[in-house]
């Protein structure tokens, strides 16, 4: 009996101290299938500095995490794309305020194999490749052989952010889709090893994946050509880069500003750039 | 102990056993629901006659087009391609095991087999990647190694072992008998074992070959890594193809929990079971017969 009472008052000496002590709460962070990763990683490095605020990790997508930064049943929404017109005005309806939130950078880097002798496309160049259009390197300046189109699944993030940027090009009256012979691998490295071995192959896969085996292209929108580097990245001259987002509603408060802070310092940045994304700064 | 105390426990062990038998069939029986019951809540939104009549998989457009034809096609062509090459391979192989080798060759053979049986396919789907896919593509100059080809071949491999096991099985269970009346009338080794012990032996062959085929047509990570999974309607085997499991395999993560998407998968899902379920009661049939 005595044991127990004073094992209750120990636990609640405890929390009653880490009141005082240390800030403690629950954070849920909800979105992006591409950034869950990283938001995972954040969360488990943020947990062992705040060891009293629990931080909830979910996917779904980055509509998903909006749609529940809306209904408020998220803290942290993160996305890979801008939050649109439309879920700002439903968002308005609801009195929430999305506040946007940078935390890094991805450039979609293409590749080629090392004896192909294309150094450069541009957007247009790359569209007509994966709607079927253009179906031999010749058409392109290169050998006379058939273009071999990698693509990732569905299921990946970088696909759909790819369908829209250079499929659909950016115009969302445009319903264009991948051409049906275009080769679907189930990974990043799947795309690497193929282009590795074959001179007729052209992929698309995330800046950490590059490896020197195989020889990224210079890409260009309009005008001038730039390589998938992070410096190009971050200064938006690479066309197929993309900011990754956070959204809260209003400006952080609180935990969640501790956590956005953390995600925003050296730390954090450290756990991006580990997943391979760019940093804000380098 | 008492006879009464062996007899409890007697009955305790044959209710156990009894259990574990009417488990397993009450386990399938609630798969085959569970796979029904999905697959009819995409029935209700999407109609089952362009399912069965689409040739296009667009599952993340706009509206989605859920086509089976291409990845049903596709399964079938690296299933059909696989078998053409580990039949006569396997059988040819269990008849060299079960009645030419001398015993400590056997052995050795029987051993290797097991570790072939014992390769993890994602291994074998990597050996593909980096070897056999530009091997082949070197071969028949094709512009990607990643087609259905290089995935016939390794899942010939992971087929190989089945077949062997259990034609030899069947080779091995022909009454010497036969044999000797064989040898009487004057046949030579090769005359007997080719026109009186394999035709003896068919009906356990043709059900190695059939559970061989369903190893093979339920295989997914070797497709997946290897075949690359255009959800085309392929017009040769030297071309990418997408299968009915690697589909499964590949869009399951990204599926919304409820969503047309996810039913479609479970839809999928259903006509690998009832694929694999016919082969295999063919081969059950078979196996039956061979016992008789």
């Amino acid at each position: 009996m005595k044991t127990c009472l004073f094992i209750i008052i120990f636990l609640i000496s405890c929390t009653w101290f880490s009141d005082i002590q240390e800030p403690s709460g629950f954070i849920q962070v909800k979105g992006s299938d591409t950034l869950v990763n990283a938001a995972q990683k954040l969360a488990e490095e943020f947990m062992k500095e705040y060891p009293y605020i629990f931080v909830a990790v979910t996917g779904g997508g980055s509509g998903v995490g909006i749609a529940s930064l809306i209904n408020k049943t998220t803290d942290i929404a993160t996305a890979s794309r801008r939050i649109k017109d439309k879920e700002k005005k439903i968002a308005k309806k609801w009195k929430v305020i999305p506040y946007e939130i940078i935390i890094g950078f991805d450039g979609v880097a293409i590749i080629v194999n090392k004896k192909n002798p294309i150094e450069k496309l541009t957007i247009r160049q790359l569209h007509d490749i994966y709607t079927g259009k253009i179906k031999n390197w010749n058409q392109l300046g290169g050998y006379d052989s058939s273009i071999v189109a990698l693509s990732r699944e569905v299921s990946s993030g970088t696909h759909i952010y790819f369908k829209e940027r250079v499929v659909q090009l950016d115009k969302r009256e445009n319903k264009e889709e991948f051409s049906s012979d275009v080769l679907l691998l189930s990974s990043n490295q799947a795309i690497v090893e193929e282009v590795a071995s074959n001179p007729q192959a052209i992929g698309y896969v995330g800046m950490g994946y590059l490896s020197p085996r195989v020889k990224a292209l210079a890409i260009s929108d309009r005008g001038d050509y730039f390589l998938p580097t992070p410096q190009n990245v971050i200064e938006k001259k690479y066309p197929l880069s993309r900011p990754l987002f956070m959204y809260t509603n209003g400006e952080p408060r609180g935990i969640v500003k501790i956590f956005i802070d953390f995600v925003l310092n050296e730390k954090g940045q450290k756990q991006v750039e580990e997943v391979g994304f760019v940093p804000l700064e380098k | 102990m008492s006879p009464k105390l062996q007899r409890i426990k007697e009955s305790i062990l044959e209710f156990f056993i009894k259990a574990s038998g009417v488990l397993i069939i009450l386990f399938v029986i609630l798969i085959f629901l569970f796979l029904l019951k999905d697959s009819l809540f995409f029935f209700n939104s999407y109609s089952l006659k362009e399912f069965l009549t689409q040739g296009k998989w667009l599952p993340i457009s706009e509206p989605p087009i859920f086509g089976i034809i291409p990845l049903l096609l596709g399964s079938i062509y690296v299933t059909f391609f696989a078998i053409i090459i580990c039949v006569p391979l396997g059988i040819g192989c269990a008849m060299f095991i079960a009645e030419v080798a001398p015993s400590f060759l056997k052995n050795i053979l029987k051993s290797f087999i097991e570790i072939l049986a014992a390769i993890p396919s994602v291994v074998l789907g990597f050996i593909g990647i980096v070897w056999l896919g530009p091997l082949v593509k070197r071969i028949f100059s094709i512009p990607t190694g990643m087609c259905g080809f290089t995935g016939s071949i390794l899942l010939a491999f992971m087929a190989l072992p089945t077949i062997i096991s259990i034609s030899e099985d069947a080779l091995r269970s022909v009454p010497y008998t036969y044999k000797e009346a064989a040898f009487g009338l004057g046949a030579t080794r090769w005359q007997a074992l080719w026109r009186v012990v394999l035709p003896a032996a068919s009906s356990g062959i043709i059900a190695a070959i059939m559970l061989g085929i369903g190893r093979v047509i339920g295989e997914t990570m070797v497709v997946m890594m290897v075949t690359g999974n255009s959800p085309v309607i392929p017009s040769s085997i030297l071309e990418p193809l997408r299968t009915l499991t690697a589909t499964i395999a590949s869009e399951m993560g990204e599926t919304v929990r409820g969503g047309l998407h996810y039913f479609a998968l479970f839809s999928v899902g259903l006509i690998l079971f009832i694929i694999t379920f016919i082969i295999n009661f063919l081969a059950d049939l078979f196996l039956h017969r061979s016992k008789k």
